[in-house]
């Protein structure tokens, strides 16, 4: 599938990896891309592992499965890595973006169990998340991080999007915008990759 | 003209109901249906639409609460999957029967037990001889579009019947898309006013609706019926080329994706439809002329339009996504073996259940069966033409090593 | 047999292709037009001598079989009455006599 960009996200349940693929979607859509974000749906509890996923292309999509060979993996919770083998299919010339306060070095180290070898970035997306929002809501500094390191569209109209997205989303509690943005902004420079 | 925008099919569903603004919606919630009258109330909450909404408490009652505003003159329309049909089975043959063209959203899901909420096409398939026109959508710009046709293919004054907008369930209908939307202004013209000719809240005619029929007549009211669904076909062709001017969106009886040529072919329904053209642009550049036919309108059943565009086929794979549990195939391959009897060609047939309860259909699961149709052609050998795509399966060599790899 | 189709009676023989979809009546009280009255093993008697015409048997009646004219019953439609003897139970004079049919 060399001209369709394919991501998967790992999260857990009422993190918002389903509502970060589809703003990733938007965002993409916005660019004027052909897009597909959905979920799988397991068993819809919270905590419980789950993945979306998104394809990005400049040419119509048909593909209607899951992706198996993802160019990019998203992990939105940690602790998902001794749960899922979230580096499963990646291909070689992609990356894995996983929210730690660890150092991409650190995370590789962990990763070489899973026999991944390829690119590794990382965001703290809870330090971001807590000091914009002053929630943990992951799912914002990780759209940003995987923006920046899937190349996926000018950060400018990225930028762009997500305040138009934003500012519809929180119609009713526009106080929240500002915040989110600037976690999308800090991911966007805080992600480290090796 | 046309506006760019990226939904899921529910959404764009919702969408086209509010372009279309009916009279009567009145809908129980079944997942993965749920989101249709979801985003619909939204609309009648805001006064974007005049519907009368009817919060109802079961899909039995949704469908006859459907049936008694369509009798009484109304546009009325719901949305289910699965278990909710299933309710409503009752209530299916009378809306056909007393010849009421109200729209239904299938969002196909699997039926139970054991119980599962994800898509595959038993739900379709168990209501296919209900009397409903079925037209099934790939995608959500086809979910949105059969939509809109749905309702002028209904109440055309020669067919009369109510229509099963089908798509598939999570796959299509929670699956955001790019696609592009009508101006409301453009869906209602096309949709126009409702004029039946009969309807009980006419004060110039009364009339009564639901008789008790009897043999002297019941016979031919049933023959009536036939007849419509025989008309549906042209009706369904017009209203689809009357489409096609206003969006440049050709649909037809069936789809068929690079035919012109091919040896082997899919005969498939649904969003897999997708799946397939993908393996089968990798395919043709390999050399192998693969070809695929995407049934859009599955009753009245295109059986000798399907039979002419397959006739020079020498091998095809009928892929049903419900078993059919009568031990000889699924409903859609036994339809288009029994189509083909008439012609003089007669290609190998056979028949894959695939991704039930949605069990995901992966390119490698449709390579599978093309690699299939070409060694029937290359061996002349059909062997067992009753066979699954995707089920974890003890004696299937290459099935043990993918699962043995994925359990490490 | 024109004149029940200007009710919009659909007789028996009629072909499919002249009925109309769904069974749909287009008329109402047309019931008027179907006479019940074969059905009937029993035949009510009105004895009008004994009848005080308190009315009770009229409204019991399940087919409208007993006509009223000037607030007075007068003698059984016997086009659509069945012969269920439900006015005869019900007759607190016995001034229905419920007798056979063909007698």
């Amino acid at each position: 599938m060399s001209n369709v960009l394919e991501i998967r996200w790992h999260g857990r349940g009422g993190q918002g990896a389903k509502t970060a693929s589809l703003l990733l979607a938007e965002a993409a859509f916005d660019t004027g891309k052909y897009i597909q974000g959905f979920p799988e749906y397991g068993p819809e509890r919270m905590g419980a592992p789950i993945t979306a996923y998104n394809r990005i292309s400049d040419k119509p999509i048909t593909i209607h499965c899951n992706i198996y060979e993802p160019d990019y993996v998203v992990v939105v919770d940690e602790t998902l890595l001794d749960v899922v083998d979230v580096t499963s299919g990646l291909k070689a010339h992609g990356a894995i973006i996983v929210n730690t306060e660890k150092t991409p070095e650190e995370m590789k180290e962990k990763l070489s169990t899973y026999n991944y070898s390829g690119r590794v970035y990382t965001v703290d997306a809870k330090k971001i998340s807590m000091e914009t929002l002053g929630r943990y809501f992951p799912n914002t500094p990780m759209l940003g991080a995987v923006v920046k390191v899937a190349n996926v569209m000018d950060e400018k109209v990225f930028i762009e999007s997500m305040d138009n997205s934003f500012k519809h989303k929180f119609a009713s509690k526009p106080t929240v915008i500002a915040p989110n943005m600037e976690a999308v902004k800090r991911a966007l420079v805080e992600v480290k990759g090796a | 003209m046309a506006i760019r925008d990226k939904l899921s099919g529910n959404e764009a569903v919702a969408v086209a109901m509010r372009q279309i603004n009916p009279d009567v919606v009145a809908a129980f919630p079944i997942t993965p249906s749920t989101e249709v009258p979801q985003y619909f109330s939204s609309y009648v909450a805001d006064g974007l639409v005049d519907t009368e909404f009817v919060a109802v408490e079961s899909e039995h009652s949704a469908m006859s609460a459907c049936i008694g505003a369509q009798a009484a003159g109304g546009r009325a329309m719901t949305a289910t999957s699965s278990a909710g049909l299933a309710l409503m089975w009752e209530m299916l043959y009378i809306a056909a029967s007393s010849r009421l063209p109200m729209v239904m959203s299938l969002v196909t899901r699997a039926l139970s037990g054991p119980i599962n909420i994800h898509n595959d096409h038993s739900d379709a398939m168990g209501c296919r001889d209900s009397g409903w026109i079925q037209l099934f959508g790939e995608n959500n710009q086809e979910a949105y579009d059969n939509f809109i046709m749905a309702l002028r293919v209904g109440e055309h004054k020669d067919v009369q019947l109510p229509v099963l907008n089908c798509y598939d369930g999570f796959i299509t209908s929670h699956s955001v898309e790019n696609m592009e939307l009508l101006e409301d202004n453009l869906v209602k013209d096309f949709v126009g006013e409702y004029k039946p000719q009969h309807y009980m809240l006419n004060s110039k005619q009364q009339i009564a609706v639901g008789p008790l029929d009897l043999p002297p007549h019941y016979f031919e009211h049933k023959r009536l019926q036939a007849e419509a669904m025989r008309n549906a076909k042209n009706v369904i062709l017009e209203v689809s080329a009357e489409f096609e001017k206003m969006t440049g969106r050709k649909y037809g009886l069936f789809e068929e994706y690079r035919m012109e040529d091919a040896e082997i072919a899919m005969v498939i329904l649904g969003s897999t439809a997708g799946t397939a053209k993908y393996v089968i642009d990798e395919l043709r550049e390999k050399g192998v002329k693969a070809g695929l036919i995407k049934i859009r309108v599955f009753r009245p059943f295109p059986a000798e339009e399907l039979a002419a565009a397959l006739s020079h086929c020498k091998a095809i794979a009928i892929m049903d996504k419900a078993d059919g549990f009568n031990a000889k195939g699924g409903a859609l391959f036994n339809e288009i073996r029994s189509a083909m009897y008439d012609g003089d060609a007669r290609p190998a047939i056979v028949n894959y259940i695939y991704g039930l309860g949605g069990r995901d259909v992966r390119t490698n699961d449709l390579e599978k069966v093309y690699d299939a149709l070409a060694e029937i052609v290359a061996t002349g050998v059909v062997g067992d033409p009753y066979r699954y795509v995707g089920v974890i399966d003890a004696n299937d060599v290459a099935v043990q090593a993918e699962a043995a790899a994925a359990r490490e | 047999m024109s004149s029940m189709k200007d009710k919009c009676i659909i007789e028996g023989y009629t072909p499919w292709q002249e009925t109309t979809p769904g069974g749909v009546v287009t008329s109402t009280g047309n019931a008027h037009y179907y006479k019940t009255g074969g059905w009937r093993a029993e035949k009510p008697i009105w004895l009008k001598d004994k009848c005080k015409q308190c009315l009770l048997c009229w409204p019991t009646c399940p087919d409208s079989s007993i006509p009223v004219e000037d607030k007075k019953r007068v003698d059984f439609d016997f086009d659509h009455c069945k012969g269920c003897g439900v006015c005869a139970a019900v007759c607190p004079f016995a001034a229905i006599d419920m007798v056979p049919e063909g007698k």
